[in-house]
């Protein structure tokens, strides 16, 4: 037995209850639980997202109100099949749960599916025998009642030593008990229960001298809380191995690798009987508490699965549900994005009309509302991507998607669940990258977020486009029938998917090597969604994104625009300021417009020749030169940083063309003449198959690198991105322009 | 080791067996316990993906889904 009568919970010295104010509940449960529908019925639409203290996991935050008996905070924690952790971001719950770093939970809320309590109980033990005052919300009644199981809902309470509510969250069924249960919950003293551990056993020694020790270094937590703690140390440290996990003394880590050492010179597998032990108690509650009436012929879910994961089927549904979700990233979100586009345009033509011309003007029209625009533009994307994915993740679907394709992923060390992230990629790496939230594990999450911006995005075409269009004649033929630019195209769209699988290749036996990746994947029930829990949590992603990523592809824009744009000088600016002048009262109509928009072009060319983008390109001139490039290149590719699409216009800039985009004849016919300093043709095809490949892999988009400092949570993913993404793109570059030379290819 | 011990991998489709051990790497192991395949649980063959790999399984009342080379690791009774 625990030791009783002592396990009241103490106030921890960092948040202490009282001044917190607000009592503190947290919801737990199994992924595919019916979470989140049973966090939006308890709180309507008041959540906020939070950040956990000291890491980068977000969650939802929301009060729940009962009218006469008082309120809580719920905080809805990843959803999670057990408590266990191999690195620091998985370790919030269980730090959560008994009050590291933190005051503990006023109670929790563990969610379990009622169809499964033969596995959802497990959760719902290791958490109750964390001494934290446990409702259990019985989800899914309505499921579990039609397949023939019945649930003795007071013999389940007795076992679990635990209050359990039934509910059919999306109908609010047993939502209003539930929430009066929360409440009540708060204001009982905890009990101490007997753990999961057979007492006198081997096991309950060995936790109760690891969380002796535990107990010099952390008095203020529960004795539960310590022998709960000390047997996740058992089960999360791994002998040998750096883990980066939060607080764990090398004393702790040391008394644990011992307690193993010795366990398996006795022949005990530790792992084992802490799992086992707690399953064979799950396994004794369901017996108790549950009955089983055999289902009458195969359920929807079976017949479902018979087609949608069927050999050739299952494979046709597959391709049509991906080539929808491509062209609605492609084609739905087109609209949109131009409203965007023409509002933001509108509001600068605005700005420059009402405030006088100067620097403070340029900043506000330039600066800082092209950085709102270069922000708001992703969010259709975003939300259509998140609107797609939750609605298969809902329905069930998500998880056949990666059942169908896991072996072709498998095969480059990615995971079935990459897949999804890597096809959006195709149309913009900032959705895709958010969309790797739903790959689980860590390592595996961060290796699809490495290579996902090497997929050819929609950015990159217009760039394709006018390299082509210049290099190329339209009437150039390869082998005789293939057009010589459509040849091109295709292969700048292989190259980048072969190098989005070789990075992962290579990644995963360097950067991320560890365990043998591998696949444990739930395939829930095909169920229903309910419309507003879709549309909630695919705002909150919307949201979270213009916070936290939006800031700073906002900053990065305003400083990329004054690096092109500064420093100015006022003789050159009063010159064209007099030209312009002298053309408006000499000419009027259409040559009037032409004239001074060919003025403007000059004006904008000379700002951004001697801007510091400007003798920056100038500087890494030797760099480029290799590669085929000259110091005008560099500057389109300075540019580009802010989108990769901003290289077209970006280089009408530096040929005097004012507004360019890629179907500008002046733009091609300029770039066809250009020569280098020697006189030779700058743009002949090798330069631009070079360019092309340096664009296709080449980390050139400031927004990518802020949504996966956002997502990984450090500067260092997005440093090592850029890096080896720049690097890669270099050597390539550079091996295409020198071996076509050596061909004599030029 | 007793005879009888074969591979979850070698069941057929339809066909059941009991956990006798996991025995992947640590990490692996401790996840598949962890998610219900403890020695002593029945587990059905339900299904296999469309291109060979991974396999479906029916353990505990729901579907679990694991690559052949972690089913070649547990071993069953039959």
């Amino acid at each position: 037995m625990l030791p009783s009568g002592t396990a009241t919970r103490p106030a921890s010295p960092a948040l202490p209850t009282t001044t917190r104010g607000t009592p503190l509940v947290l919801v737990a449960g199994n992924p595919n639980a019916g979470k989140s529908t049973l966090f939006n019925a308890l709180t309507g639409a008041h959540a906020k997202v939070g950040n956990y203290p000291g890491v980068t996991v977000s969650c939802t935050v929301a009060p729940l109100v009962v009218a006469g008996m008082g309120r809580v905070d719920l905080v809805d924690l990843p959803g999670t099949y057990s408590l266990s952790a191999r690195a620091r971001d998985e370790q919030v719950a269980v730090d959560a749960l008994i009050g590291r770093g933190a005051a503990p939970p006023d109670a929790a809320v563990v969610v379990a599916d009622a169809t499964a309590l033969g596995r959802t109980l497990y959760l719902a033990l290791e958490i109750i025998d964390t001494g934290v005052p446990v409702v259990v919300a019985l989800s899914m009644m309505d499921e579990a009642r039609s397949q023939g199981i019945d649930i003795d809902l007071d013999v389940l309470r007795e076992q679990l030593g635990a209050e359990v509510i039934p509910v059919v969250a999306p109908r609010r069924q047993g939502v209003d008990v539930l929430a009066r249960a929360v409440i009540r919950a708060v204001t009982r003293e905890t009990v101490a229960r007997p753990g999961s551990i057979a007492p006198g056993s081997d096991l309950h020694r060995d936790v109760s001298s690891l969380a002796d020790l535990v107990a010099d270094e952390q008095p203020e937590l529960s004795p539960a809380g310590q022998r709960a703690w000390a047997e996740w140390l058992l089960l999360s440290i791994e002998e040998g191995t750096s883990q980066d996990l939060d607080g764990v003394s090398e004393r702790l880590v040391a008394a644990v690798c011992a307690t193993r050492a010795r366990a398996e010179l006795a022949g005990r597998d530790l792992d084992h009987e802490i799992i086992g032990g707690r399953y064979a108690r799950v396994d004794a509650i369901v017996e108790a508490a549950v009955r089983v009436r055999p289902p009458e012929g195969p359920s929807w879910t079976e017949r479902l699965d018979s087609i949608l994961t069927h050999r050739i089927w299952g494979g046709v549904v597959f391709a049509i549900v991906m080539l929808t979700l491509f062209q609605a990233l492609f084609t739905w979100s087109e609209p949109a994005i131009s409203l965007i586009e023409t509002q933001v345009s509108r509001v600068q033509g605005i700005v420059t009309q009402v405030m006088p011309a100067g620097p403070l003007r340029d900043l506000l029209a330039d600066g800082v509302i092209a950085g709102v625009g270069n922000v708001v533009m992703f969010v259709p994307q975003i939300a259509l991507l998140f609107l797609f994915i939750g609605l298969m993740e809902d329905l069930g679907y998500l998880a056949r998607v990666a059942f169908v394709i896991d072996r072709l992923m498998g095969r480059i060390g990615l995971h079935g669940k990459s897949f999804v992230p890597m096809l959006s990629g195709f149309s913009c790496a900032i959705p895709a990258v958010m969309a790797t939230r739903t790959i689980e594990n860590r390592t595996d999450r961060l290796l699809t977020m490495m290579v996902l911006p090497l997929m050819s995005c929609s950015a990159r075409l217009p760039i394709y486009v006018l390299i082509i269009a210049t290099v190329f004649s339209p009437s150039a033929r390869i082998f005789g029938f293939v057009s010589a630019g459509a040849a091109a195209l295709f292969a700048m769209y292989a190259l980048s998917v072969t190098a989005a699988l070789a990075a992962a290749a290579v990644m995963r036996r360097t950067v991320f090597r560890g365990p043998r990746p591998t696949l444990v994947l739930e395939l829930p029930p095909y169920r229903l969604p309910v419309a507003s829990v879709l549309l909630r949590s695919t705002w909150r992603q919307v949201r979270a994104f213009l916070v936290d990523a939006g800031t700073i592809i906002l900053a990065l824009t305003i400083v990329l625009w004054a690096l092109l744009n500064y420093p100015r000088d006022p003789a050159t600016t009063a010159q064209f300021t007099a030209q312009r002048a002298r053309v408006e009262a000499s000419t009027a109509g259409p040559a009037r417009e032409a004239a001074v928009n060919e003025i403007d072009g000059r004006a904008r060319g000379a700002l951004l020749r001697n801007s510091i983008a400007g003798h920056v390109g100038h500087v890494i001139e030797p760099a480029l030169e290799p590669l085929g490039f000259d110091w005008r290149i560099g500057v389109g590719i300075l540019g580009a940083f802010a989108a990769r699409e901003v290289f077209v216009s970006t280089m009408g800039i530096v040929f005097d063309i004012n507004q360019a985009d890629e179907t500008n004849q002046t733009l091609r016919t300029t770039l066809r003449g250009a020569t280098r300093a020697d006189g030779s043709q700058l743009m002949t095809p090798l330069t631009g198959i070079s360019l092309m490949v340096f664009f296709v892999l080449a980390c050139q988009c400031m927004s990518t690198l802020a949504i996966v400092r956002r997502e990984s949570g450090s500067w260092k993913w997005p440093a090592l991105m850029f890096g080896y993404q720049t690097a890669m793109a270099y050597v390539a570059a550079l091996v295409v322009y020198q071996g076509g030379r050596l061909l004599g290819w030029v | 080791m007793p005879v009888s011990a074969k591979s979850l991998a070698a069941l057929p489709l339809g066909g059941s067996a009991v956990v006798r051990r996991v025995g992947s790497g640590r990490s692996i192991a401790r996840r598949l316990m962890e998610l219900g395949l403890v020695p002593g649980t029945r587990v059905t063959m339900l299904r296999v993906a469309p291109l060979g790999d991974p396999i479906e399984l029916r353990v505990r009342n729901y579907a679990l889904s694991i690559r052949r080379s972690e089913a070649l690791t547990i071993e069953i009774d039959e």
